[in-house]
């Protein structure tokens, strides 16, 4: 099945939102929940894209593997070794204020990418993997529209996920940690542990949205993973959509995403030869737009509203 | 013996770099109680600032030091007067986002009005002095000059905190808000004076810097995790901490090239940080935690 002009366009605009509202709900799993600051998102959404990418391409001299696994290992490893990473800088900062977590994720973050453009024998270096298949590559079923739909498959099963995790007791005590830290302690709540708990799987679903991209975009280089793309376009989804809030991290997902295309379709009619400045100015317009949400509607567009507890709705029946 | 004393001098120029960011990254998390992101940032539009000046007037180099430090405090104070003060009722670390966004804004910026080649204060290659000791040591006269300047600005910032009446109203506000708020001290001008100095300082962190090598846009934002290491390593909110925090993370990132490849260096400023992170959070200097 081939797509054309437009709809094609649309097709992969919709698989970058879902794959950017899985990493968002990634983040609002530890910022919007829990009041982790982690600004090292784009880490976590290298290490999966990278995990993926060595697990399921065919063999090659260059880098380390391929394995040629299929779709689902590669997204499980990807999982996998974000969680261990996130366990590693859980384990450091969750007794730490969130200032420190800040600067210890962004600090991963780079070392990352520095690592995976150094270690050649492990990733290709700046050379990149290249070849990654979609799911059902050589097969009938292989589409754009039909990787659109296993992300959206995704989006809607992590969707679910995060949303009952904030309705549960543990969400709960996430939230009551966030609004305030010696309350909960008293209530006798573990906090350091909850924190690390969230953080982890957190990262897992950041590693699970860089496994996707991997597969969607084909190819995975270090500079994909500048904290522009990888950290800071995630976070104006979050602040904007409306942090605490899951349906909101996926609407932001969309029309930041919507908001990043649409100015590079604008740029785009500029001369070739300002080409690095429009893409200056495109960021220098989604930063002002960051900093006019926050002054003037820090709860996002979707508010966080407070749920409908399971055991209240189990009372009524 | 003589590569690793080499080492030591170029370590003490990186360490006197960092220590012109740290003291502001400690100054301004002691009194507004936040980390600020696009410090590093501040440090490249500094140097950019100073370029614009020597290049406008047809200045000699050294002319972008002050030039960028007073262009580059006036625009802290106005980046404080616009965004940062509206933010500031709310919570803090909402300022922390804020001002990760302010430093993607003042890159493309700089991107934006200045082109993202690499750029230069002066033509031509300096010759460095050939020392006789200990078998040939190669100091470039550049970089007495940045050790000497700096270590004027941190004798200047110690006078400035001790000596004069602003200075103590900061330490106060940095050791105890609510007690130097009950004493009356105006906390909005010793905020101003605060992105005063610490706009200031980055200026001259990102002229050395541009001094050293060259001017890129990235160049603040690769030195930043360096900078927050030697701030969080003397104490975080702790100015004096952080020139011992600079010195060590700046002669450790130089030293470290004897044995890992040189890509490493900011891997080693935030290995030293998360040591410390784990063993003493609080710092060299038991800063404000």
């Amino acid at each position: 099945m081939e797509l054309s002009g437009f709809s094609a366009y649309l097709v992969s605009f919709l698989t970058f939102a879902g794959i950017y509202a899985v990493l968002a709900l990634g983040l609002n799993m530890q910022w919007g929940f829990t009041g982790q600051f982690n600004i090292g998102v784009a880490g976590f959404f290298a290490v999966g894209a990278y995990t993926t990418a060595i697990l399921t391409t065919p063999g090659s001299p260059a880098y380390l593997g391929g394995f040629g696994m299929p779709f689902l290992v590669g997204l499980g490893g990807a999982v996998i070794t974000s969680s261990i990473i996130g366990v590693i800088i859980g384990l450091i900062t969750a007794r730490l204020r969130t200032d420190y977590l800040a600067i210890a994720t962004i600090g991963i973050a780079e070392i990352i990418r520095l690592f995976l453009k150094n270690e050649d024998w492990l990733t290709n270096g700046v050379r990149g993997i290249p070849a990654v298949q979609r799911p059902f590559a050589d097969t009938a079923l292989d589409s754009p529209l039909t990787y659109l739909l296993v992300v959206a498959l995704f989006v809607v099963g992590v969707y679910f996920l995060v949303e009952r995790a904030y309705v549960s007791p543990w969400g709960r005590v996430l939230r009551a940690i966030r609004e305030n830290e010696p309350a909960s302690a008293a209530a006798g709540k573990d906090i350091a542990r909850f924190r690390l708990q969230a953080f982890v799987v957190g990262s897992a679903i950041m590693g699970l949205g860089g496994g996707l991209y991997a597969h969607f975009f084909g190819f995975v280089s270090p500079e994909a993973f500048r904290p522009l793309y990888g950290t800071f376009l995630i976070w104006v989804m979050l602040i904007a959509g409306g942090s605490g809030n899951n349906r909101g991290a996926i609407l932001g997902a969309v029309i930041v995403w919507g908001l990043w295309s649409g100015t590079e379709m604008l740029t785009g009619m500029l001369p070739s030869e300002y080409s690095t400045q429009a893409a200056a100015l495109r960021v220098l317009l989604i930063g002002a737009l960051l900093q006019v949400i926050l002054v003037t509607r820090p709860e996002g567009i979707l508010p966080e509203k407070a749920p409908r507890l399971i055991a209240r709705r189990r009372d009524k029946q | 013996m003589n590569e690793i004393v080499q080492l030591l001098i170029y370590g003490v120029v990186l360490g006197s770099i960092l220590t012109m960011g740290a003291i502001g990254v400690s100054m301004i998390f002691g009194i507004l109680r936040f980390a600020h992101f696009a410090h590093g940032d501040f440090m490249t539009l500094g140097a950019y600032i100073g370029l614009a000046f020597i290049s406008a007037f047809g200045l000699s180099p050294w002319w972008a030091l002050p030039s960028g430090m007073i262009g580059m405090a006036a625009v802290a104070v106005l980046i404080d007067k616009v965004l940062y003060q509206r933010i500031r009722r709310t919570q803090p670390v909402i300022l922390l986002i804020s001002s990760f966004g302010m430093a993607l804004v003042i890159r493309a910026a700089v991107q934006l009005i200045w082109g993202s080649d690499n750029q230069s204060y002066a033509k031509g290659i300096q010759f460095p002095w050939r020392l006789d000791i200990l078998g040939g040591l190669r100091i470039k006269p550049d970089h007495v000059w940045i050790v000497l300047i700096a270590f004027a600005l941190v004798v200047a910032v110690h006078l400035f905190l001790t000596r004069t009446k602003m200075g103590k109203a900061m330490r106060a506000m940095s050791d105890n808000m609510d007690l130097a708020l009950i004493t009356g001290i105006p906390a909005e001008r010793v905020i101003t004076w605060t992105w005063v100095i610490g706009g200031g300082l980055a200026a001259a962190a990102g002229v050395f810097l541009g001094i050293d090598t060259r001017l890129y846009p990235v160049m603040g934002w690769t030195a930043l995790l360096p900078v927050f290491a030697a701030a969080i390593l003397g104490g975080i909110g702790r100015p004096y901490g952080a020139i011992a925090g600079g010195m060590v993370i700046g002669i450790a990132m130089e030293m470290s090239t004897l044995v890992i490849p040189a890509a490493y260096k900011p891997a080693v400023a935030f290995a030293i940080m998360v040591v410390m992170l784990v063993v003493r959070p609080q710092g060299l200097f038991k800063g404000t935690l």
